[in-house]
């Protein structure tokens, strides 16, 4: 056990823990209603809008995963940085106008602006579920980025022992988010913030000065790592796999329920504008872990005895605990866990606030209780994010990793599949409500007929056309069955059944 | 740390008639990061590095600046307000 670093851990873990109860107190508002309580009161301005989408976006799980990757497959893994590239200038330029819309009408969910635009109910319920289920996989996610750094503590344990901090950190979680709503992740992504930048920082600084410099850390990867493999013949190979991958994620990312979250709590469509500027600082940072991958190759960490069982027990995500733990003294290893660990719980908070924003809202409210009283709304909402949070809890618990990991795959395939009712949805009224319904059920079967087909282990299709094979992230390609689908149905429905009257929403509520 | 606060409680002003979303020339701006980055082969070596990087990694990190600066060139150019 490593004692010096678990002190600070904890210490760190108690005072975000404070900080979340304390949340409430601030620009205090009546937690009763739905979007005081699931949106922070739409209140958040620039600064804290950008810590709580960097907290948001960038999630534990990303920083063990992105140079776990890179440590693995090498140059492949860092499509991140393209990804959280172009994603920004998406964000600028569609999601100002869903935060206006959503002003206008009181949205709290995509759902909600679906069901106002197209007037389809079931299609608004499918844009619900997508975005629940794309979600419960990532939640899990969290968890683990959490369970591995614990583990690297040296905090050994069997059976029900073993899960025990993981089970109070999430009861800590569940409870402060229940009394305090979306104010308390947002208080608490300042501190995370804050501690990821120094740990990124001192990583980058402290960790090519004991390797010898960057070109001694480049020399030590070995070529078929160093940049991405030129593609075989008749094949796009990696390039369009790392060019897909890059696009499909940024198309995707802005659909999942918390980041829709993260863009409505804030006070003004020039808020996201701003951050859609000032975001990429995080993307740096992330580029900066992703080389972190290539550190671990080079001290060998991987090789060292003293490694050798978080490698066995946590794969290749151990890369970075165990880099840390060679690179720092351990006063600075308690920072770097906590930053990870508290880098969980903003999140997870937020997650399970926009999943139990959707399951109210667009279901519960829709389909089950329509009577309801804004008070009884806000009130399902708290429930329903433990009910989420325990879920996760329990399929991290007693169900193997690999499956969080490949349903938070499928997650992707699935959210993207919202992007015609939502992104397209926001410029045009050409589709109809059905169409999309259509397009988005030819979408997700594609998808996952092509992920299946991968044995759920990849998400690369090797599409074959004209001789040519173009391996490609399948939920571009699915989501591209998606759009012609819901193109072609809308010509024809918009003849026979047209339902533009249905539209609540009038040009002048998206400016 | 203050936070800045845009209330923007209020119904927006109308919009000037025409168009809601008329094309603005200066968002062809974004679209040079999609073009840059998904040109993949046009980046995919290691010379020349730059302080030990090889070219694959700093050119991407170099885009990150670079794509950072094109929304905040075209968030001043359309002004704070977002309507032109």
């Amino acid at each position: 056990m490593n004692w010096t670093a678990t002190t600070l851990f904890i210490a760190l873990f108690l005072f975000v823990t404070a900080l979340g109860f304390f949340a409430a107190q601030w620009r205090k508002g009546d937690l009763d209603l739905l979007h005081e309580w699931g949106l922070g009161g739409r209140r958040f301005g620039t600064m804290v809008a950008w810590f709580l989408l960097g907290g948001d976006l960038y999630t534990a799980y990303t920083f063990i995963a992105v140079p776990a990757l890179v440590f693995g497959a090498g140059a492949l893994g860092f499509f991140a940085v393209p990804y959280t590239i172009v994603v920004y200038p998406i964000l600028y330029v569609v999601f100002p106008r869903l935060w206006a819309v959503a002003h206008r009408h009181g949205y709290v969910t995509a759902a909600d602006f679906v069901r106002g635009r197209f007037g389809n109910r079931w299609l608004a319920l499918a844009v619900a579920m997508t975005g629940l289920l794309a979600t419960m996989p990532y939640i899990a996610l969290q968890l683990v980025g959490m369970e591995v750094v614990i583990g690297a503590l040296g905090f050994q344990a069997e059976g029900f022992a073993a899960d025990l901090p993981l089970i109070i950190a999430f009861v800590i979680l569940a409870a402060f988010t229940y009394t305090s709503g979306l104010r308390a992740p947002a208080m608490i992504a300042v501190v995370k913030d804050v501690l990821v930048y120094i740990t990124v920082i001192a990583a980058v600084v402290v960790v090519p000065m004991e390797l010898g410099g960057y070109a001694k850390i480049f020399a030590a990867v070995p070529a078929a790592k160093l940049t991405l493999p030129a593609p075989p013949a008749g094949s796009l190979g990696s390039y369009s796999a790392y060019a897909t991958l890059a696009l499909g994620s940024a198309c995707a990312l802005f659909l999942y329920p918390h980041s829709i979250t993260g863009v409505l709590s804030s006070s003004g469509a020039g808020v996201i504008r701003r951050n859609a500027a000032i975001l990429p600082a995080y993307s740096f940072v992330l580029g900066l872990l992703a080389l972190l991958g290539f550190m671990v190759l080079a001290m060998g960490v991987a090789q060292n005895p003293a490694y050798a069982d978080g490698f066995r027990r946590y794969g290749s995500n151990y890369a970075i605990p165990a880099l840390f733990l060679a690179a720092f003294p351990s006063w600075f290893v308690g920072v770097a866990f906590a930053a990870v660990a508290i880098g969980a719980l903003v999140p997870a908070a937020i997650m399970s606030i926009a999943s139990a924003n959707t399951f109210t809202r667009n279901i519960w409210r829709e389909f089950l209780n329509p009577a309801c009283t804004d008070a009884q709304e806000a009130g399902v909402a708290k429930i329903v994010s433990l009910v989420v949070k325990v879920g996760a809890l329990f399929f991290i618990i007693f169900l193997p990793q690999q499956y969080a990991i490949q349903l938070q795959l499928l997650g992707g395939v699935w959210i993207i599949q919202t992007a015609p009712a939502v992104m397209l949805g926001l410029f045009f009224r050409f589709f109809n409500g059905w169409a999309l319904l259509a397009g988005w059920a030819a979408g997700i079967a594609t998808g996952t007929w092509m992920a299946a087909m991968l044995n759920f282990k990849a998400s690369v299709y090797p599409l074959h056309v004209l001789g040519i094979t173009i391996p490609g992230y399948a939920a571009l390609y699915s989501v591209l069955v998606n759009v012609v689908v819901a193109a072609a149905l809308s010509v024809l429905l918009n003849a026979l059944a047209p339902d533009r009257h249905r539209d609540v929403t009038t040009a002048a509520d998206y400016g | 740390m203050r936070a800045t606060t845009e209330t923007n409680a209020g119904p927006n002003p109308p919009h000037p008639p025409g168009s809601p979303h008329r094309a603005r020339p200066v968002r062809l701006l974004l679209l040079l990061p999609f073009i840059a980055m998904l040109a993949v082969p046009t980046f995919n070596f290691a010379e020349p590095a730059l302080l030990g990087l090889p070219f694959f990694y700093w050119y991407q990190l170099l885009w990150i600046l670079i794509c950072s600066a094109l929304v905040g060139v075209v968030y001043i150019v359309e002004g704070r307000s977002g309507r032109q």
